[in-house]
């Protein structure tokens, strides 16, 4: 794995690199993270404090961290995949022992200044693991069943542990993550049909067997689906928070209600108003005009990082880059379609706009990830 | 891994492909999630607004301060008082304990009212204010407001809350206010009610009397205010707001000096009395003896009150006047008199012999006096009070008509009155007895009727109202309330009942001599102040069966028998004769006679009522002067020096 692998004459070096940066992303990035300071300001009623001062300092941190990967040459990051990967789960790891409870789940470490959500860097290690993975495996072999079983373990046991803390929403993101990997390294179709059908058919029976001596779920999780279908089942209980959130957004409109006018996320009607649900606030303050804008802006990341991962020939940088725009692009799926009540309430943030330390810097990690591919891609 | 060209080109053809799958994949479900964000934003956006509109706010409701009543003089008779209570904030008052342990040093409270004052602050959310003390006086709300700065979180407020200043003189009239129970929404007079300010907890509404009766017209109409409330409901502003409709404020036709002195005047008996206003039908004093103090129900009574109440034989809670019925004994003479005279059966200056008895099919029906009154006319039976002449002309008129003649002048029919409970009282005939208890009609109860025993059920109140009808010959009707809202209300002067004035006046010159004939037997109390004389008639009505051993033996005096198994004293009168102003009927339970129990009392009301305060001693017989001094230094009257009337009237 030498530099001459890649026969790149052009590859720039010094701070020259820097204008090979992929500085429309970069300005994009900037942009949604400043909707997400805007809107912190909003929600702790017109203030700095407690959430968007924190926030930006953090961003200006992860900006540095993203820079400064994107100096070093992506091959170095390839070889470091196996080390960060066994990393993230001895974090994973410690969570279980040293781990701080919050809300009845086990998932952060203590770290003084801020607290470190160690599933939040499996996401990216897992992606940069099977980067390198399909990278070393011979073409050939991708197909083989024994080198698909390998990728399968990897993504296992990280999402062994996440579901021990326990973090439904984390876990599914990391098998999301995972399979699209595979899928994208070439994996035969059959395996993603074989999943799929099974994956049906599990659902199927799940419903089919309700109210029957073999039922597979137990009372109160048949209860959560239901909830999920028809909130206003419920509206007091499990359902409160998706039915306060969908009235926030919808009664939005399409201008909004004007900044910091939102009148469900200033009284309180709005749960995690910070966190999970800020797109809620977003969307009842500037309206489908500000939503769907934030929206466009996340595509166009999502895009700008497919179209660097297919220009780039080196098949690890390749992967890795439409890896991390998978993972990106889950992450503000998840949490929209949740919010607007379109998937069930699970733990995920809205990328670079939610107020949290530790998404916030390992997006940025990755992301200096995508520039490092982009700017060392071969020539 | 070193690969070659060709693998190099292969892999990025791969990925190429499977990158376009997925990021097909990938805008396909950005565009779902922007068109529900359409959907949701644009097309659905004023259902989803009115949603978060219902969110934060909540309508409250404002109570309307309840009408007033007033007596006829414009005297307060059922107020809406301020009423200061000390609220306590938990998040404002940091150590509860501490600021409490302050407060009782400063106010006296009850254990239990701070025990459930904590109580409620933990169950409720921290910026609910409780309430600590209810009903405080002016000085100990000013020692809170002096020591603030000590007591965190702690404000005195200001309610309203009823009042009545007649306290117990017009207990049963006016009725009490008490919190809307379950009961009155669900079975209760109130069960078709459906006023939101039902459902405000412990709202007070009328439970006995007018205040009851008249509800509706009391309570006015609730205001609304809109407030902005957070997620758990501390309210944030106010909006808007709609100040309600006070109630009507109602005028009684009750004067309530005379009132407080008919009152003052029954104590010490289970007694009623009921003052008529002879032209207008207002009832002016209209009193159940013993009372008791409606202040008591509105501040939520004890239960040893509540049981001291319930227990007496007395009965203080029943408004005797309008809802007790009595036999009305010889005062229902007159009707049968009136029903014969009319009927054309019996001639005034006819004859009946009373040797002091009658035997009628097999049963001997005797006369009070034992030894008989001899050859009675009409007149001289109705002074004396002779029983058989009105057992003879009864079987001549027959009871139907006796019953006609009985509901004409207001006995056995229900008086419109809002008043708890009004009796409609018994005017029994042939039907009735067939109807009610499936036995034919036998002669001996026309017999018991004719002198107002038997099945004959009349209230006090429908004893004057007869005496009324009688003094002038219209169909009186008793009005309680003059004004509504300022409204005047009917007047109760009623039509002409289109009687024989003749027989009428035969009628009152022969209840002038019961009172001022020497014979007559309520001679000892009548008036002898100059056109001021009364009319009347004396009842005692048995409550009891005397047997014929009894009688062999001679009938027990009232004063040898338990106080519930003595006659009722009855007496009944209007004054002055010959322009008829009041109508007076008393009933004293179980007081023995009626000419030594009752009259001295319908006197004592009637002279009251015509001189519209005390009247001189001169109006009385001189014999009897030292006994009303003596009754004047007992009464304990009110004094109304100082309650000044508005002058409604």
């Amino acid at each position: 794995m030498s530099y001459l692998v890649y026969n790149t004459p052009f590859v720039p070096s010094g701070l020259r690199k820097l204008l090979f940066l992929h500085w429309p992303l970069i300005f994009l990035l900037i942009a949604v993270a400043s909707a997400g300071f805007l809107m912190l300001y909003s929600v702790a009623g017109g203030s700095m404090l407690p959430w968007a001062r924190p926030q930006i300092e953090r961003f200006a941190l992860g900006f540095i961290l993203m820079i400064g990967i994107a100096m070093v040459p992506i091959w170095f990051w390839r070889n470091m995949a196996a080390v960060a990967y066994v990393g993230s789960l001895l974090l994973l790891v410690a969570v279980e022992f040293v781990g701080v409870e919050q809300k009845g789940a086990q998932r952060w470490i203590d770290l003084g200044p801020m607290n470190l959500q160690p599933s939040e860097i499996a996401k990216i290690t897992l992606v940069m693991l099977l980067a390198a993975y399909y990278d070393w495996l011979p073409l050939k072999k991708t197909s083989h069943p024994f080198w698909v079983l390998v990728p399968l373990f990897f993504i296992m046991l990280p999402v062994f542990l996440v579901l021990r803390q326990p973090d439904l929403g984390t876990s599914l993101l990391l098998v999301m993550g995972g399979g699209t990997m595979m899928f994208l390294a070439g994996v035969h179709w059959a395996y993603f049909g074989t999943v799929v059908a099974a994956g049906i058919g599990t659902i199927v029976a799940v419903f089919q067997s309700r109210g029957t001596p073999w039922q597979l779920l137990k009372d109160y999780q048949y209860r959560r689906i239901d909830t999920f279908l028809d909130p206003s089942n419920d509206p007091l209980g499990t359902g409160y928070h998706i039915t306060q959130a969908k009235i926030a957004l919808g009664s939005g409109g399409a201008t909004g209600r004007g900044f910091m006018q939102g009148t469900q996320s200033r009284l309180n009607f709005l749960p995690e108003k910070h966190t999970d649900f800020i797109f809620t606030t977003l969307a009842e303050e500037f309206g489908f005009v500000g939503a769907s804008t934030l929206l466009v802006l996340y595509a166009l990341i999502v895009l700008f990082c497919l179209v660097t991962a297919m220009t780039n020939k080196d098949r690890f940088s390749s992967l890795l880059t439409a890896g991390i725009a998978m993972t990106f692009f889950l992450f503000f799926a998840v949490n929209m379609s949740m919010v607007m009540g379109l998937a069930p309430v699970v733990g995920v943030p809205l990328p670079l706009v939610s107020y949290g330390g530790s998404a916030m810097l390992v997006l940025m990690i990755a992301f200096g990830l995508v520039q490092s591919a982009h700017v060392h891609k071969p020539r | 891994m070193k690969r070659g060209p060709q693998e190099t080109q292969d892999s990025a053809r791969w990925i190429n492909r499977r990158t376009f799958v997925m990021g097909g994949l990938q805008l396909g479900i950005i565009g779902a999630l922007g068109w529900r964000m359409q959907s949701m934003q644009v097309e659905q956006a004023a259902q989803y607004r009115l949603l978060a509109e219902e969110n934060r706010i909540n309508v409250r409701l404002i109570a309307p301060s309840r009408g007033l009543i007033f007596d006829r003089d414009g005297r307060p008779l059922a107020t809406n008082e301020q009423n200061y209570r000390i609220v306590i904030v938990r998040e404002d008052a940091g150590d509860i304990g501490e600021v409490l342990a302050r407060l009782t040093q400063l106010v006296d409270l009850r254990e239990e009212d701070l025990t459930r004052a904590i109580e409620e602050m933990e169950r409720r959310s921290p910026f609910v204010p409780v309430t600590i003390a209810d009903r405080l006086s002016w000085e100990d709300v000013a020692q809170v407001a002096v020591n603030a700065p000590a007591l965190p979180g702690v404000t005195a407020e200001v309610g309203l809350s009823r009042g009545y200043p007649m306290g117990p003189d017009l207990a049963h009239v006016v009725g009490y206010v008490g919190p809307v129970s379950d009961f009155d929404l669900t079975r209760g007079y109130l069960s078709e009610d459906e006023d939101p300010l039902l459902q405000i907890p412990k709202f007070p509404v009328g439970k006995t009397g007018i205040e009851a009766k008249t509800e509706q017209k009391l309570r006015g109409s609730a205001g609304t205010k809109r407030i902005e409330v957070n997620a758990v409901g501390r309210v944030m502003r106010e909006l808007d707001r709609q100040p309600g409709d006070a109630g009507a404020d109602l005028q009684l036709s009750i004067d309530s000096e005379l009132q407080n002195f008919v009152q003052a005047r029954l104590a010490g008996e289970s007694a009623s009395a009921v003052v008529l206003d002879c032209e207008t039908g207002d009832i002016r004093a209209i009193a159940s003896a013993p009372s008791f103090d409606p202040n008591l129900f509105t501040r939520g009574i004890s239960v040893k009150d509540w049981t001291a109440l319930n227990e007496d034989k007395y009965r203080p809670l029943a408004a005797k006047a309008v809802q007790g019925i009595y036999p009305p004994g010889s005062t229902f003479k007159m009707i049968t008199a009136l029903a014969a005279l009319e009927a054309g059966v019996v001639d005034p200056e006819e004859t009946v012999y009373c040797p002091g008895h009658m035997t009628v099919s097999g049963t001997r029906f005797h006369c009070w006096k034992r030894g008989g009154h001899g050859n009675m006319n009409f007149h001289e039976s109705l002074k004396q009070s002779c029983d058989v002449y009105y057992y003879d002309i009864s079987q001549r008129v027959g009871i139907d008509r006796i019953s006609e003649m009985a509901k004409r002048l207001g006995i056995g029919v229900k008086h419109d009155l809002p008043l708890s409970a009004v009796a409609t009282g018994i005017a029994p005939n042939r039907d009735w007895k067939r109807a009610t208890r499936n036995e034919s009609w036998r002669i001996g109860d026309t017999i018991n009727a004719s002198i107002g025993q038997g099945y004959v059920l009349a209230s006090p109140l429908q004893l004057a109202v007869m005496t009324a009808r009688l003094a002038t010959g219209r169909s009186v009707t008793p009005r309680l309330v003059r004004t509504i809202d300022g409204q005047a209300q009917p007047s109760g002067a009623g039509e002409p009942l289109g009687l024989n004035e003749n027989i009428l006046r035969r009628i009152r010159r022969s209840m002038y001599d019961v009172c001022n004939h020497r014979r007559g037997t309520a001679f000892r109390s009548r008036i002898v102040a100059e056109g001021q004389e009364m009319a009347g008639k004396t009842g005692t009505s048995q409550v009891r069966r005397i047997t014929m051993d009894e009688r062999a033996r001679g009938v027990t005096r009232n004063e040898d028998l338990p106080w519930e198994r003595r006659d009722h004293a009855l007496y009944v009168n209007y004054a002055p004769y010959d322009n008829p102003r009041f109508a007076v009927a008393v009933i004293v339970e179980h007081g023995g006679g009626g000419s030594r129990a009752a009259a001295p009392i319908g006197r004592d009301i009637t002279l009251q009522a015509l001189y519209d305060g005390e009247p001189p001693l001169e109006a009385y017989p001189t014999g009897v002067h030292e006994e009303i001094k003596e009754m004047r230094a007992r009464l304990n009257l009110r004094d109304f020096t100082d309650v000044s009337g508005s002058d409604k009237a």
